[in-house]
């Protein structure tokens, strides 16, 4: 639905270029929940930005729902006739919410329907079927000074909702909001991409986020990806850094020698099996459970698990071959730094 | 000089200044909102950024705020035979050099104002598909419309100073009276009565404006005070409501 090809962008200030894309290529599937994550300045409201052509990339190009937006007239400024038509299938939310402060909240969410022209009747059956969806039926007549950070967030869902976008793009939608109201917010709009079918690109610099309402994911650093895919297949590879990041499981352990700290990730039903006490009675092992977690992510329940055995690595062979053999993802922590060999 | 005397001679010159204060800020609003918004427009970062159409206007606007009025009114002189139909004098005479005065004042004021609106509403304008002719009708001038209604406040007050200088050269008015009777016939408790006049319009005008910019920016706000008094009415009413019950129930 959304495909970035080599997306470059630099930004010159003052003499100096920064790099904020360099080549970027993500491609986000029809329907699905996208998250990218990353540190401050890692490039991921620049990235978002160029995908409704806010921005326009230095290089490389941008296609929605199978227009090449990048290939249609306009500058930074001024976009052309046919980039603003683009535009209004694609809704966007804003950190800060952006609203209007001089009309209602019925108003806010008319303005989109202004701009493509629809007539005064249809707007207001729309945005009154719009805040009904996003459960603000009560405040059509508010102001958004009125509201709180969750309600005002809830109308630039419903704002960015209005023209029946196929994707929706959101910029730290969460980020201003206490973590109750963030729950909310993300409930709402896996629920809006699970009824209207809507796909959802979404930046965030929280993993929670991700856990809870993606169905894939990017890592980015320094203005590229560095890891993407669907979280389920990141979650089965003890390489990832988002599965590493979805499950902080704290401390490694004791790091003697003589000791060998595994790492084990079960999907689905895998966690049926007592396999701890299983291991332990049939290798006759004590096994010391560091850290355990159980999430659903992605609408799946996954686990993760890290445990010492005694003896090196060659010495727990036998062990980890019995573990893979339950179905399980066995990981060998190599404790001098930490991640997984 | 008495009462009735006074007022003889203020009417006629209070109105002659209303007039020319109004002409000159009716055609200060249509050219200098414009150019206001031209500026902020055509500047960095603007819709229609272009640098030297961005700087002309901003020298022009410079240069007609830097020259004193009094010179204003002189320099002008051609260009108000032109408008004003061959004559320099008299209140719609005035009227040029006082709205040529105020345009630039006003349209720095419309700059600082319009620039002041969030940039963020101004990227959510464009993600939904936006023109800049939209962008300006649907935000830039409706979110700054409390301090526009300042400005243009603040444009009527000054202009009510101009049109004093301006009544010496012919254009009649307030200003005109006072020095006339006030100062070159020594009349100075004339002088103080009409400028007290002045104080009062000026007063008032103020109030008004300030009013109605309070009005348009606490939308919301202002809404929630009315309702926050009608809540605290209710408040006082309730316990004795319930006295009134109790009476009742006494009584019985
Ligand atoms: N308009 C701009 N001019 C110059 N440099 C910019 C501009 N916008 C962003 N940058 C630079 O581009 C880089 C990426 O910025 P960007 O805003 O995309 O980061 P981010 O990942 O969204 O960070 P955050 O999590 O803090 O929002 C940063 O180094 C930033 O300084
Ligand atoms: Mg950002």
């Amino acid at each position: 639905m959304i495909t970035t090809k080599g997306l470059t962008k630099v930004y010159r200030s003052r003499g100096r270029d920064v790099l904020a894309l360099d080549s970027v290529d993500l491609h986000v599937r029809e329907g699905e929940v996208f998250g990218v994550v990353g540190t401050s300045g890692a490039g991921k409201s620049t990235l978002i930005r160029c995908v409704n052509l806010l921005e326009r990339p230095t290089s490389g190009t941008v296609t929605v729902d199978g227009v090449e937006l990048t290939a249609l007239a306009g500058s930074e400024q001024r976009a052309g006739r046919e980039l603003r038509e683009a535009r209004r299938r694609i809704g966007m939310v804003f950190q800060h919410f952006n609203l209007l402060s001089s009309r209602t909240v019925q108003q806010n969410v008319e303005l989109p329907l202004e701009i493509i022209g629809l007539d005064r009747h249809d707007r207001r059956r729309k945005a009154a079927e719009l805040l009904d969806l996003v459960g603000l039926a009560d405040k059509a007549g508010s102001y958004p000074s009125q509201l709180s950070g969750g309600q005002k967030q809830r109308v630039g869902i419903a704002r960015a909702l209005a023209g029946d976008p196929k994707v929706l793009l959101s910029d730290e939608a969460t980020s201003a909001l206490d973590p109750e109201t963030t729950r909310s917010i993300l409930k709402l709009l896996r629920d809006l991409n699970q009824q209207l079918g809507l796909t959802v690109l979404l930046i965030t610099h929280e993993m929670d986020v991700i856990k809870s309402v993606c169905d894939s994911a990017a890592l980015m650093r320094g203005g590229k990806v560095v890891e993407t895919g669907q979280l389920t297949d990141l979650l089965a590879d003890g390489h990832s850094r988002i599965a590493r990041d979805l499950f902080p499981l704290g401390a490694f352990g004791s790091g003697a020698a003589d000791r060998t700290v595994l790492e084990i990730t079960f999907q689905g039903d895998a966690p049926a099996q007592p396999f701890v006490s299983q291991l332990a009675r049939t290798y006759q092992i004590d096994i010391n459970i560091l850290g355990a977690a159980v999430e659903t992510i992605a609408g799946r329940l996954v686990g993760r698990m890290r445990v010492e055995l005694p003896g090196s690595h060659t010495d727990n062979v036998v062990p980890i071959g019995y573990l893979r053999q339950q179905g399980l993802q066995v990981d060998v922590l190599d404790l001098s730094n930490g991640a997984a060999a | 000089m008495t009462w009735d005397r006074m007022q003889e001679l203020m009417w006629p010159a209070t109105w002659e200044t209303l007039r020319m204060v109004g002409l000159a800020g009716l055609a200060t609003l249509l050219v200098g909102l414009p150019l206001g918004l031209l500026l902020v427009l055509t500047g960095k970062g603007g819709p229609l950024q272009n640098q030297a159409v961005s700087r002309a206007l901003g020298v022009i606007v410079n240069v007609g705020r830097s020259i004193p009025f009094v010179i204003l009114i002189v320099a002008v002189i051609p260009f108000t035979k032109l408008v004003a139909g061959g004559t320099s004098l008299g209140w719609q005479a005035a009227t040029v050099p006082l709205a040529v005065g105020a345009i630039p004042f006003f349209a720095r004021l419309v700059e600082t104002a319009v620039r002041e609106v969030d940039g963020g509403l101004i990227e959510a304008l464009k993600a939904m598909g936006a023109g800049t002719g939209t962008i300006v009708r649907k935000t830039l001038l409706p979110e700054s419309l409390p301090s526009l209604v300042s400005a243009f406040t603040t444009t009527l007050i000054a202009l009510i100073g101009y049109s004093a200088m301006a009544g010496t050269v012919g254009g009649g008015g307030l200003g005109d009276l006072a020095i006339r009777y006030g100062y070159q016939r020594f009349e100075t408790a004339f002088m103080w009565v009409i400028v007290a006049e002045i104080v009062i319009i000026v007063t008032v005008l103020q109030l008004l404006g300030d009013l109605i910019a309070r009005r348009l920016g606490h939308r919301g706000n202002y809404r929630s005070t009315l309702s926050l008094l009608r809540a605290a009415k209710a408040a006082k009413a309730a316990p004795r409501a319930e006295k009134t019950a109790e009476d009742l129930a006494s009584s019985h």
